[in-house]
């Protein structure tokens, strides 16, 4: 693997409110500090992160926006007022009696790219908080990890930390209804409209990150691959944890997502059980029901089980009709869609709380973390392909570049040097933009068909294929050019013997 | 002394219950951090499953590939995931008695044809340059997605190989071979993009072992069915179709695969056990030096299975359904306003027609050269530098047309002379003659080849 120093500059900027300075500041405000730390990952590559922070105090607009009653309000009326560049964070401490923040919350991360933190009284605390918060709110060496993991070895990592998707340059999604039992039940997804109204905002948000396609299909008679069983206390069906991973594969045959496109491809299945499986419920491992009834696996997609209420009367005419609400759905599927991406909120100091992003599905820094994990994993890969193109080019003495093959190699080499350097002066998206042109043009020069090392043989095998067919031809001819350069050389010298 | 004893009694029972309590808490902890660990980092598998030797007395390399296909197939990897590259047609070949089958036990116990059967490289598209571009990802743009392999660093790859061999060599299509430094070599760019997490390689062909030997990238196991010096036998004939129907190792490895389900917990030091020398009469070897995990911890199904990785989903997102309908940013795509035509066709009638009155033309002028006899081969008018070779066209009808009598008129003498005199028939009758009433019956009743 090719050695790789990279260097990820974050322009944070702090702002202290009336009543919140603390009183061991090193330099009156405002002023200017750079703290690197580095992330070694393995022996050749190492993250250096360098947060430029500007410590200063607030504005007579921004006073008027802090001095609100919640901190949601605070953090919307502070939003039109900082910087909104992508990677940029900035933090308001307010003091410690302020009523801004709830009682018991010491940060509170906003829906865009700032956080409200309270005094801890004096700088260690406030670093403390401030440190824990970048971590959250950018990068950790965690997430660094994750997106280079190629190259940590992998008993650092558990089996289970590549399980986010892969950077790439479109992603997929299908939604699909899966009605075993027609005959039972008629449903009916408006899932035009959803997509439009609930999946469209969190995919306009992310359309920064990568291209999205959406499509959606009806499967009828597709049947899990597990038989639930019956819980005779709560009378229903139960599917426990265990059996999940079976579940997936007699239906995944007949979705033929996979013959849409190059693109991963993420499904979400919608299931309706049979009239006579109903009502069915998901069991964790230790045997409770899961609230949301859905569950989801990694660079695959999820499953949500939606349960029919039994018809009032026994006599109620077959198939019933039934209306999917589709917001309950599509909480879950866009829930499952953040995770599968890597954006979740479980692990989190427990004093810090974070605002929903509402509708649009994920905050503004949540995207910056996508883009700052991406961007790091997009270097890391145009590297290693164009190094272990070099070896392959070593090792094949006569292959043949063309010359779109050297352009493509060319400008791979140049959007990489762009890319690293804008993430040293700290401009995340043209970073990322560089860094998605060096990945394709790498892979596309990588992966050229002319590229194949069958094509080109090497020297040892041409000497072997035509020494056999060569060498008892010339045997004869040199020997004859001997003979005719040996009586040359004796006519020669024949008159100065004859007298 | 009485009392002190229950009390000591009491004092050790509780001290074994609170030991015997830790004991499984941390037991169990620790069996947890166990399975963690040994489990393997997959999230798909892909199979490549290749047949590389053509003709009819080769059924049985056929029978080997469709019967790991369908164990792969039954045990839930998906077609999409599977590329299969049979190098001959076996189930519709003429000489086949029970067409659209292949048998892998005798007495037609087993069709490992099946009713959905899905072949990416066929015929004569199975050669060792596809094969390659297959494993290192370089493909040509046009090809379709069912011929290429998707796989990504966290796939596990069988890549299953069969058909005649030698001391470092596979023989494709009879007419070109695969090296084991090639095949190393594709494995090691696989590994440089990360195309794979983990790797099976297993191959069935005589000396075997030498296909392995030279491997060098990481995470690769192998399974070969015979050491280099001795050859791989096949099974059972089958004397109503005529011809091999498996080799040993691979029937005794679909025998072991159908016991398998895809929870089953077997690992591959079964699979190695598979197919004793007493059986086999060669000797099945493998290696594992490049393989990180412990064989013991690798299960069948994380190679032959498709065992998904589940989490169950705990967060929801909030949304507000009141909110009013959203305007999407992004450029839609914009359909095509102008309607669609045919691009200009050639104007065949007007040729004809054209042809047919030049006929009856003196001079035909010289764009219309074609007339005739030649009207009929539509010499496009654009084509007029080509009717140089209506010169040519009358020397070809001299020499074909007599050969082609000559050939007709000696054939029918040669038939008319077999049924004169029966007693000299110019075909050796099979060993299986006794069987084929029996075939011709099957013949009878069920032909069913008309999808290929």
């Amino acid at each position: 693997a090719a050695s790789a120093q990279l260097q990820l500059a974050v322009p944070v900027a702090v702002v202290f409110a009336p009543g919140s300075v603390p009183g061991d500041l090193p330099r009156p405000l405002p002023f200017r500090d750079v703290q690197e730390m580095e992330i070694s990952v393995n022996l050749r590559t190492s993250i250096t992160s360098r947060y430029e922070t500007v410590y200063r105090s607030t504005t007579a607009q921004e006073e008027a926006a802090l001095n609100v009653a919640t901190a949601q309000e605070a953090d919307a009326a502070l939003c039109p007022l900082q910087d909104a560049s992508l990677g940029s964070l900035t933090v308001y401490v307010v003091p410690e009696t302020s009523s801004v923040l709830p009682q018991g919350v010491s940060v509170y991360v906003g829906k865009h790219r700032s956080a409200l933190v309270r005094a801890g009284g004096n700088l260690a605390t406030l670093r403390t908080r401030l440190r824990q918060l970048t971590q959250v709110m950018s990068f950790a060496a965690s997430s660094i990890a994750t997106a280079l993991s190629d190259r940590v070895p992998d008993s650092q990592l558990g089996p289970d930390a590549r399980r986010h998707l892969k950077s790439s340059l479109g992603y997929e999604i299908t939604f699909s209804l899966l009605n075993p039992d027609p005959k039972s039940h008629d449903v009916d997804w408006d899932i035009e409209d959803a997509v439009n109204r609930y999946v469209q905002p969190v995919l306009d948000k992310l359309s920064l990150v990568a291209n999205f396609s959406v499509d959606s299909q009806i499967l009828y008679y597709a049947v899990l691959g597990v038989t639930p069983r019956f819980d005779k206390e709560t009378s229903s069906f139960i599917l426990s944890a265990h059996s999940l991973p079976h579940v997936i594969n007699p239906v995944e045959a007949r979705l033929g997502s996979s013959a849409a496109s190059l693109y991963p491809v993420l499904n979400f299945l919608l299931y309706v059980p049979e009239r006579s499986h109903s009502p069915l419920y998901i069991q964790d491992k230790d045997g409770a029901p899961v609230s949301t009834n859905a569950f989801h696996s990694p660079r695959w997609g999820g499953i949500m089980v939606y349960n029919v209420e039994a018809p009032g009367s026994p006599q109620a005419s077959l198939p019933l009709h039934v209306d999917v609400d589709m917001v309950r759905v599509m909480e879950v599927f866009l829930a499952q869609l953040r995770l599968l991406f890597g954006l979740s909120r479980e692990e989190l100091p427990p004093d810090f709380l974070l605002e929903s992003p509402g509708n649009e599905g994920l905050a503004d820094w949540e995207l910056d973390r996508l883009l700052w994990a991406h961007t790091v994993e997009n270097i890391a890969t145009v590297s290693t392909t164009l190094t272990s193109l070099a070896q392959l080019l070593d090792k094949i003495g006569n292959i043949v570049i063309k010359d779109d093959v050297a352009s493509e190699v060319y400008q791979a080499v140049a959007s990489a040097q762009s890319a690293m350097a804008e993430l040293a002066t700290g401009h995340l998206h043209s970073a990322f933009q560089a860094s998605k042109e060096a990945v394709t043009s790498s892979e596309r020069a990588f992966f050229d068909p002319s590229l194949l090392h069958l094509l080109y043989f090497p020297d040892d095998q041409k000497f072997a294929i035509y020494i056999p067919l060569f060498l008892p031809m010339a045997v004869p001819i040199l020997l004859s050019l001997a003979k005719i350069v040996r009586e040359a050389r004796q006519r020669k010298k024949e008159p100065t013997k004859m007298d | 002394m009485a009392a002190p004893v229950p009390t000591a009694c009491w004092v050790c029972a509780a001290a074994a219950l609170l030991l015997g309590c830790c004991g499984a808490a941390v037991a169990s902890g620790v069996q947890d951090q166990a399975e963690q660990f040994f489990r393997s980092g997959h999230t798909n598998n892909w199979a490549v499953l290749v047949c590389t030797s053509r003709f009819w007395f080769n059924y049985r390399h056929v029978a080997n590939t469709l019967s790991v296909y369908r164990s792969v197939k039954r045990l839930g990897i998906p077609d999409s995931h599977i590329v299969l590259m049979l190098a001959d047609d076996m189930a519709c070949n003429p000489r086949n008695p029970k067409p659209a089958t292949v048998f892998s036990h005798k007495n037609m116990e087993l069709n490992v044809y099946g009713d959905d059967v899905e072949v990416d490289y066929r015929s004569y598209e199975v050669t060792v340059e596809n094969f390659l571009r297959v494993l290192t990802g370089r493909i040509p743009p046009s090809t379709p997605r069912s011929k290429r392999l998707l796989s990504d660093d966290r796939s596990n790859i069988l890549i299953y190989m069969t058909g005649h061999g030698g001391n470092g060599f596979l023989k494709f299509q009879d007419s070109e071979e695969i090296t084991n430094v090639e095949l190393a070599d594709a494995f090691e760019q696989m590994w440089q993009k990360r195309r794979y997490n983990e790797l099976l390689f297993i191959i069935d062909t005589c000396q075997g072992a030498s296909m392995y030997e030279r491997f060098y990238s990481p995470n690769i196991m192998a399974l070969a069915s015979s050491q280099v010096g001795e050859d791989s036998l096949s099974h059972q004939p089958d004397l109503g179709i005529g011809v091999h129907l498996m080799d040993r190792y691979t029937f005794y490895v679909l025998e072991f695969l159908e016991e398998i389900h895809p929870a089953s917990q077997t690992n591959m030091n079964d699979l190695f056990q598979v197919c004793p020398k007493s059986l086999c009469v060669s000797t099945p070897g493998h290696r594992t030096d490049l393989f990180q995990r412990d064989p013991q911890n690798v299960l069948i199904t994380d190679f032959f299975g498709s065992v998904r990785k589940v989490e169950i989903t705990t967060e929801t997102v909030s949304l507000d359904s009141d909110l009013a309908g959203f305007e999407s940013k992004l450029p839609k795509d914009e359909l095509a306003t102008e309607p669609l035509k045919y691009a200009e066709q050639l104007p065949v009638a007007q040729i004809i027609h054209q042809a047919l009155m030049s006929r009856s033309q003196q001079k035909p002028p010289r764009e219309q050269q074609h007339s005739g006899l030649y009207g009929v081969l539509l010499l496009p008018p654009q084509l007029h530098k080509f009717s140089s070779l209506r010169n040519s066209f009358l020397p070809m009808f001299l020499f074909i047309f007599p050969l082609f009598f000559c050939a007709a008129y000696s054939f029918i003498f040669i038939s008319c002379f077999n049924l004169l005199s029966p007693s000299s028939m110019l075909y050796v009758p099979s060993k299986g003659a006794v069987q084929t009433q029996q075939s011709l019956q099957f013949l009878k009743r069920n032909r069913t080849c008309s999808r290929g």
